[in-house]
């Protein structure tokens, strides 16, 4: 599975996630893949999952942390909720190890194409909206850093 | 006048009076489909459903009516006053107000409770208190927090038990001279307890303290008596009695409303107008400026009539049916666990199931036709004594059938399946 290769950029990984979902045939699939996503991902350190790291939805809570290595912004986050989790594992999938400049420039378009939409929804309020506001505005910082 | 100890019993007497497939035909919107399956909609204590002839009101009166009121010679703007004026006074009869000048037409309960907090800054100062519920709507406690910053009164909280029971003795103990308000919900939108507003109004009276009842969640499913009841404020929202939204009403005694200074300034609440003084106009129009909801005001008066019809005592009887059958089944997946467990409540069933996240229940849910409610139910306090982060929350109306509560439950056994 993690064999080393050349780093792909968003709109590769996009693509493969949209390429991946159409696989699936109806929303139980889809869910269900989300739902396993969610269950075995460890996506954040413990020692992160701090009051300062929290993005209070009204539904679910969400973590995000950033660091930068080697000029890549790596992001790891987590959520008490399951789907909420897998949503983000598929966002820090495409989000993580680039180049803030990338990051900025990424929209999550691919997130309608995979029959998600609802979940980036601000009325749900559970937290992942804020989310990607956060990463771009980490982004942005690092980017700053960079300059 | 169904008090709360008289709802259970009257239930089941009138059991078989209502033919809910008769009157699921008034509601448009349960044909619906949403995302393929058929709507199961157990949302009802954020919003309830519009029958028909509510409806059917609204269009006639942007078809025929639409004017502004009290305020024109010409024929419309009477008719249309005529209109409003009625269903002022179908609120006040619905309700058992004295006067129809003691029903403030409000964009909601919200707006009704703003109003009166804001009523009493004038009336408070520090030392004074005012007691809320552990049970409340946590954004109704914000008003108060804000009246106790500009006066410097103090709240204070009644609080709750495991049951999600109001702890009376401790209110007792909380009762004070100091005590000037007392601010609880009829019934708890959260767990749908019943409170024993009754007892609570008597016993705030015996210290002079005045009592506000947020109805909100309590008039969909009983008549409250304000005069049986001796309530000094009694607040609600159309919306979720089959009206339409941004219109509700304040209940006030004429005294008190006459003691409470006007809330905002603008046209209709006044008598006279000069540079150097404003003369406000009488009850209710001093509580009421500006342009009001008129329509949404006419549509609450045709949404009452559409409850009446049905009779409440029918509703109560059949949402007590429906709450059981729901409650036994629900309670029949293994770790599910419900919050708010009275002996006195309504036809909402808060839960969880151990182990999963209710969001994640609410999403697997709506995939398949089934609006519920989840998260904190804006009663974070509540969320907090029972150390959870939210449930999901099914709410029955009177159009709900048994079916529509096998749906749910199989929903719940698919979502507990897939997630855990
Ligand atoms: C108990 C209670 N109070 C107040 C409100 C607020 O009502 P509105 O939003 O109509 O002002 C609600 C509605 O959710 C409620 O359930």
């Amino acid at each position: 599975m993690l064999i080393k290769r050349k780093r792909m950029t968003i709109t590769e990984i996009k693509n493969d996630i949209i390429e991946e979902f159409a696989m699936f045939e109806d929303w139980e699939e889809r869910y269900q893949y989300m739902i396993d996503l969610g269950k075995t991902l460890p996506l954040i350190d413990a020692q992160y999952k701090t009051e300062n790291n929290i993005i209070k939805g009204c539904q679910s809570k969400v973590w995000v942390h950033a660091d930068m290595k080697n000029d890549k912004v790596i992001f790891t986050a987590d959520s008490d909720a399951i789907i909420t989790k897998g949503i983000i594992a598929i966002l820090i999938r495409v989000f993580s190890n680039q180049h803030p400049k990338d990051i900025i420039d990424a929209d999550t378009d691919f997130i309608d194409q995979i029959g998600l939409k609802e979940h980036l929804s601000p009325t749900r309020a559970n937290g992942l909206v804020s989310m990607i506001k956060q990463l771009k505005m980490y982004a942005i910082a690092y980017q700053t850093q960079l300059n | 006048m169904v008090s709360e100890y008289h709802f259970n019993q009257t239930s089941r007497n009138f059991a078989l009076m209502l033919n809910v497939n008769k009157i699921r035909e008034d509601f448009p919107i349960l044909n619906r489909k949403v995302n393929g399956k058929p709507l199961v909609y157990f949302d009802n204590a954020a919003t309830s459903q519009t029958p028909q002839q509510v409806i059917d009101v609204i269009v006639d009166y942007y078809s025929n009516f639409n004017a502004n009121i009290h305020r024109g010679v010409h024929t419309l703007s009477q008719e249309a006053t005529d209109l409003y004026e009625q269903a002022r006074i179908k609120i006040q009869k619905h309700f058992n107000a004295k006067y129809s000048h003691e029903i403030i037409m409000t964009s909601g309960t919200t707006h009704s409770i703003n109003l009166v907090a804001n009523g009493f800054s004038a009336l408070l100062k520090k030392g004074d208190e005012i007691l809320v519920s552990a049970l409340e709507h946590h954004s109704n406690i914000v008003p108060w927090q804000m009246l106790c910053e500009r006066t410097g009164a103090q709240l204070r909280v009644i609080p709750m038990n495991q049951q999600g029971e109001l702890i009376l003795s401790d209110y007792d103990a909380l009762l004070s001279e100091h005590t000037k308000l007392v601010f609880v919900n009829h019934i708890s939108n959260a767990l749908g307890t019943i409170n024993p507003v009754k007892t609570i109004i008597d016993k705030a009276h015996q210290v002079g303290a005045a009592v506000l009842i947020d109805g909100a969640q309590a008039c969909p499913h009983l008549i409250p008596d304000v005069q049986d009841l001796d309530v000094d404020f009694y607040v609600t929202s159309a919306h979720k009695i089959c009206g339409p939204t941004g219109v509700g009403m304040l209940y006030g005694k004429e005294a008190w409303l006459n003691k409470l200074p006007p809330y905002q300034g603008g046209g209709e609440m006044i008598a006279e107008v000069t540079f150097e003084k404003t003369t406000y106009a009488d009850l209710p129009h001093k509580f009421e400026a500006g342009t009001p909801n008129i329509c949404g005001g006419i549509a609450f008066g045709a949404a009452l009539d559409y409850m009446n019809a049905i009779g409440f005592e029918n509703i109560a009887a059949y949402e007590k049916e429906l709450l059981d059958y729901g409650t036994q089944q629900l309670l029949e997946i293994e770790g599910l666990k419900i919050y708010g467990v009275s002996e006195n409540k309504t036809s909402v069933i808060s839960f969880n199931i151990e182990g999963i996240h209710p969001y994640d229940i609410g999403t697997i849910l709506d995939k398949m036709g089934i609006a519920v409610r989840t998260g904190h139910h804006c009663a974070q306090p509540i969320m907090d004594f029972y150390k959870i982060p939210g449930t999901v929350r099914a709410s029955f109306a009177f159009y709900n059938t048994k079916s529509e509560i096998d749906a749910l439950v199989n929903g719940v056994k698919k979502a507990k399946m897939m997630l855990s």
